[in-house]
């Protein structure tokens, strides 16, 4: 099996924000939720850069171990799930995740949280695959049809990459070779414990 | 003519960016630059600020924190440390109360009862203690179960079973902090006066409150133990309070930094004052002869009040929020 990864080539992102609506428009994300989102550093300012960022599907995710229902799962590929029937909405997993993906509506009074939704890696939920439930819940299930998360194959720059971390590292090492440059993928160490060097 | 001068123009502004650039003929690239080579690497910004931070086009503060590595050490607090901490705290406490019981068995009233009966505490006073015990009861057991449910519940119950639960468990937690806010509120006004320090608080501690040598050092209404549990719920309370209402708020402005040092300091308060309340607890009911009286009727034996506060029937007349109840000619015995 695939161990699935996303990386950003921040060389390549114009901060199109592309990714942010094509996955917005194809899970029905509600209003208020992002579940990813484009970060520029240094706008307006030599030296500026742009980062597409969602749920890095991390090793040993700091989410799952902190989640007080033990409410997150690992697929085969790797990739993070949680079950919103098992979640609670308490916001450890907010305080944990290394990367602000995890999102809550608000569901009740003073804007208490209700169940957490993120980045699914278009991967949908605990539900059998292609269910209605599933996607009511969790969006789209394009792995589950052999495709890809779509902000990665919408991405104007093919800036940001998903699927197998070695063939996409690959085609990281590949460009930054060509072009004699590359800035790293941003939040591999963090969430992989491992970087990519050309 | 106008033509010519603005290709002129965009000609002299080409060069003016490609001449800089072939400057730096070094990097090994086909165009021989590297356009964002002043631009900052995730390691500089992250060893610098500790984490990374921008600008993005979604109106939240919380979205434009790209990284940061600081939820891994959370993780570490709260999967490795924080069971410990709880642990040895409430654990340990229970072991130690019950050793204490075992040896020393529960502090006896020595003298035989007055059949005087003197009120201790008020209607009010009694009230807003319930109630603020009520209120600590839950939210001690609901706090517990963010941390050690999953650890104890969830294998006996199953992941559906145990979800529920947590999911009342989170809102029992939420809503019993208001009754618990305004309990310690109404508390810390009702008994400041009579626990401020006073000079034989310093003779009771070093007696230990004559636990061990089954003496009473002198005391007046509350003793140095109870003002010690007075001010541990007074400030401590505080601390819970302050801090559970920055978690159940996630004010904007608070960026994911301010939340987790909330929940460091919520989590370590709560599991100290648990273990607190468990020596109250048990203090104030198989712990101490006559001590539920105070708390459950408001009245004690007028022989258990000279035993253990001596100075409050002696010198203040027994005096309550509703004034003296003894005067002061009354002899002490």
């Amino acid at each position: 099996m695939a161990r699935m990864k996303f990386l950003c080539d921040s060389n390549r992102c114009i901060d199109c924000n592309g990714c942010v609506t094509a996955c917005k428009n194809e899970h029905d994300v509600p209003w208020g939720i992002n579940r990813r989102r484009v970060v520029t550093i240094n706008d307006g300012r030599p030296g500026e850069r742009s980062v597409s960022m969602a749920c890095m599907h991390c090793t040993e995710a700091p989410c799952a171990a902190v989640c007080p229902v033990d409410c997150f799962y690992t697929t085969a590929d790797a990739v993070v799930l949680h079950s919103k029937d098992l979640c609670i909405g308490c916001g450890y997993c907010f305080y944990a995740c290394p990367f602000g993906a995890p999102q809550y509506p608000r569901a009740g009074n003073f804007g208490s949280r209700g169940k957490m939704d993120k980045c699914t890696y278009c991967a949908g939920g605990p539900e059998p695959d292609l269910s209605k439930a599933e996607y009511l819940k969790y969006g789209r299930n394009r792995l589950a049809e052999g495709r890809l998360p779509l902000c990665a194959e919408m991405c104007s720059t093919k800036s940001l990459l998903a699927g197998d971390g070695e063939i996409i590292a690959q085609i990281f090492r590949e460009r930054v070779h060509k072009r004699g440059y590359g800035a790293g993928a941003w939040g591999w160490q963090v969430a992989y414990r491992e970087s990519v060097t050309a | 003519m106008k033509s010519r001068m603005a290709a002129l123009v965009l000609a002299a502004t080409l060069a003016a960016y490609t001449v800089p650039a072939m400057a730096q003929n070094n990097a090994p690239s086909p165009t021989g630059s590297n356009p964002t080579a002043q631009s900052v690497t995730e390691q500089q910004v992250l060893e610098e600020l500790g984490k990374v931070k921008g600008r993005g086009a979604i109106p939240d503060p919380k979205e434009v924190v790209l990284e940061q590595p600081q939820g891994r050490e959370y993780q570490a607090f709260h999967e490795r440390l924080l069971p410990w901490i709880g642990g040895i705290l409430t654990l340990g406490m229970l072991i130690a109360l019950t050793v204490f019981y075992l040896m020393r068995g529960p502090i006896t009233l020595d003298e035989r009862p007055a059949g005087v009966r003197i009120k201790r505490f008020t209607v009010a006073e009694r009230l807003t203690h319930w109630m603020t015990a009520a209120s600590f009861i839950v939210l001690a057991i609901t706090g517990l179960n963010y941390v050690f449910g999953k650890r104890l519940l969830l294998p006996l119950l199953g992941p559906e079973a145990f979800s529920v639960w947590s999911q009342w468990a989170k809102f029992l937690h939420n809503a019993f902090g208001w009754p618990f806010l305004l309990g310690v509120s109404v508390m810390a006004v009702l008994w400041l006066k009579d626990n401020l320090p006073d000079r034989y608080d310093l003779e009771w501690l070093r007696e230990f409150g004559g636990f061990f040598s089954r003496r009473h050092p002198p005391a007046r209404r509350f003793n140095a133990g109870q003002k010690l549990v007075f001010w541990s719920v007074a400030v401590g309370g505080g601390i819970l309070i302050l801090s559970g209402i920055v978690l159940l708020f996630p004010i904007s402005s608070l960026d994911i930094g301010s939340l987790q040092t909330a929940q460091y300091v919520h989590a370590v308060f709560g599991m100290i004052m648990i273990a607190i309340i468990i020596a109250h607890i048990y203090i104030g009911t198989i712990g101490m002869e006559g001590a539920s009286d105070a708390m459950v009727s408001g009245e004690v034996d007028l022989a258990w009040a000279k035993a253990h506060h001596r100075l409050w029937v002696e010198e203040e007349g027994a005096r309550t929020p509703d004034g003296p109840q003894l005067g002061r000619s009354v002899p002490a015995e």
